[in-house]
């Protein structure tokens, strides 16, 4: 018998092919659960067709996809279904775009925008796949894009 | 190709065409900087040096420059007197001395520094160094030595030596010269190698550098030796760090075995890398590339403050 771990979602979003192991990250990002009190299940090293993947489930919530195109930086490959009576109604690549800004902190400590100074981090997209960002500062691309999410 | 009022950051920020264009308009520059020539070319405008770290050559130079161009200058070379030992942001001191000139030069402990100061500000920024980051007219008057020594940069053998790793001046340098199409030898000990971001920087123009530790034998096929200071603060021993000293120092035992028109270069200032003996060959040009820094911020200042009109 095919063991079930999470059941279908009625309505709400499903965020597939996450990067696996950066679900939590992912809702981090989207200031998940402190913005909602719907239900969210999170499956973590799912095995799927291209090998393992997270995914985030949220009930009863359609997020606006142009909100989830942030989390790209750490899940460049996710797709956002919105659901609605079990069906998906609605599908979505996330798409990163040119400039990404307050969401990921330099990485490089002396890096002026690390200081008190009145500037959000940003970061120039210099390549898609792989993923490669260059702070606009100090111009050096951070090794670990998840490791400095805001 | 548009100079005026714009901001000079990083050497990146620039085509090889606008390059050729500033060495070129730098020579023109030339009598002017040595005072053999006046103008009033800048008169009437205030250049602003803000040197939140210590400076020799690119302060006097910068200074120099806009004095020579008929302009004045303002500023500071030590932070310890301003507002920022009391707390005060860059982005608000910029905003100050944004108000009191027309062109502001900024030297900064910390990367970016410049490209924060030039989102504050609506007079152009100079950068003269921000951390371990990028100091656009040491490439530039680097740069500009090379290319009226030797006539041209491409197909020039330059070997840089010493501290790769670290060296602020070198990251720029290898850019740039990767631009220009020279061919690279990059001869560092292990420990001090030009980081992999660089070398695949000059891969991307088609230039293939050479990496080694062995100094003799690439000074002998060198058109130019671009020299670089090893710190004492890198070793974890004395003993290592004397070792690595002793074997990049350059002297006249070294130079027989290089080309009679190599020309040794060095940012300055020089420790114990380059002994006094060379200063007398005619290997020496280090202190002519010093020189070399009034021309390029001459040209520079001019370009950007003259309103379009040129010298």
């Amino acid at each position: 018998m095919k063991e079930l771990k999470v059941t279908p979602i009625k309505d709400g979003t499903v965020i597939d092919h996450i990067t696996p192991g950066h679900a939590l990250k992912v809702l981090h990002v989207l200031k998940i659960p402190q913005t909602t009190s719907s239900v969210v299940s999170i499956l973590m090293n799912v095995n799927g067709k291209k090998g393992k993947k997270d995914i985030v489930k949220i009930e009863n919530r359609e997020l606006d996809p142009k909100e989830v195109d942030k989390i790209a930086l750490i899940a460049p490959k996710a797709t956002i279904n919105i659901i609605r009576e079990y069906e998906v109604v609605k599908k979505h690549n996330v798409e990163l775009p040119e400039e990404v800004i307050g969401l990921t902190r330099c990485s490089n400590p002396t890096c002026i925008s690390n200081a008190r100074e009145p500037v959000e981090s940003r970061f120039h997209v210099i390549s898609r796949d792989p993923l490669r960002i260059k702070c606009y500062f100090c111009e050096r691309e951070p090794e670990d894009i998840a490791a400095g999410i805001i | 190709m548009k100079f005026n009022q714009r901001d000079i950051i990083s050497i990146k920020d620039f085509s090889k065409e606008e390059i050729e264009y500033i060495l070129e308009y730098a020579k023109r520059m030339i009598p002017y900087a040595t005072g053999e020539k006046h103008t009033t070319h800048l008169s009437q405008q205030i250049l602003a040096t803000l040197f939140f770290e210590p400076s020799t050559r690119t302060r006097l130079s910068f200074e120099s420059a806009m004095h020579r161009l008929g302009g004045s200058v303002i500023g500071f070379a030590d932070p310890s007197g301003t507002s920022q030992k009391k707390g005060e942001s860059l982005a608000d001191t910029i905003r100050m001395a944004d108000s009191y000139s027309d062109a502001i030069v900024i030297r900064h402990p910390q990367e970016g520094a410049a490209r924060l100061a030039a989102e504050f500000s609506e007079v152009p920024i100079l950068n003269a160094g921000d951390g371990a980051g990028q100091h656009p007219t040491q490439c530039l008057l680097d740069l500009f030595t090379i290319w009226s020594e030797k006539k041209k940069v491409k197909g020039n053998n330059i070997v840089l030596v010493g501290d790769l790793k670290y060296g602020r001046t070198v990251h720029s340098l290898a850019y740039a010269l990767s631009m220009f199409k020279a061919d690279l030898t990059f001869v560092s000990p292990e420990t001090l190698k030009m980081p992999k971001e660089v070398i695949n920087e000059c891969k991307e123009f088609g230039v293939e550098p050479i990496s080694t530790s062995n100094l003799e034998k690439a000074i002998k096929e060198a058109d130019v030796l671009y020299v670089t200071r090893i710190q004492k603060e890198r070793f974890p021993d004395a003993e290592e760090y004397n070792r690595v000293v002793g074997s990049y120092k350059i002297d006249n035992t070294l130079l027989q075995q290089a080309k009679p028109d190599l020309i040794v270069m060095h940012p300055l200032p020089r420790i114990v890398e380059i002994d006094p003996e060379v200063d007398k060959t005619q290997h020496a040009i280090y202190f002519k590339q010093a020189f070399n820094g009034v021309p390029i911020r001459m040209a520079l200042l001019s370009l950007i403050l003259g309103g379009g009109k040129k010298l």
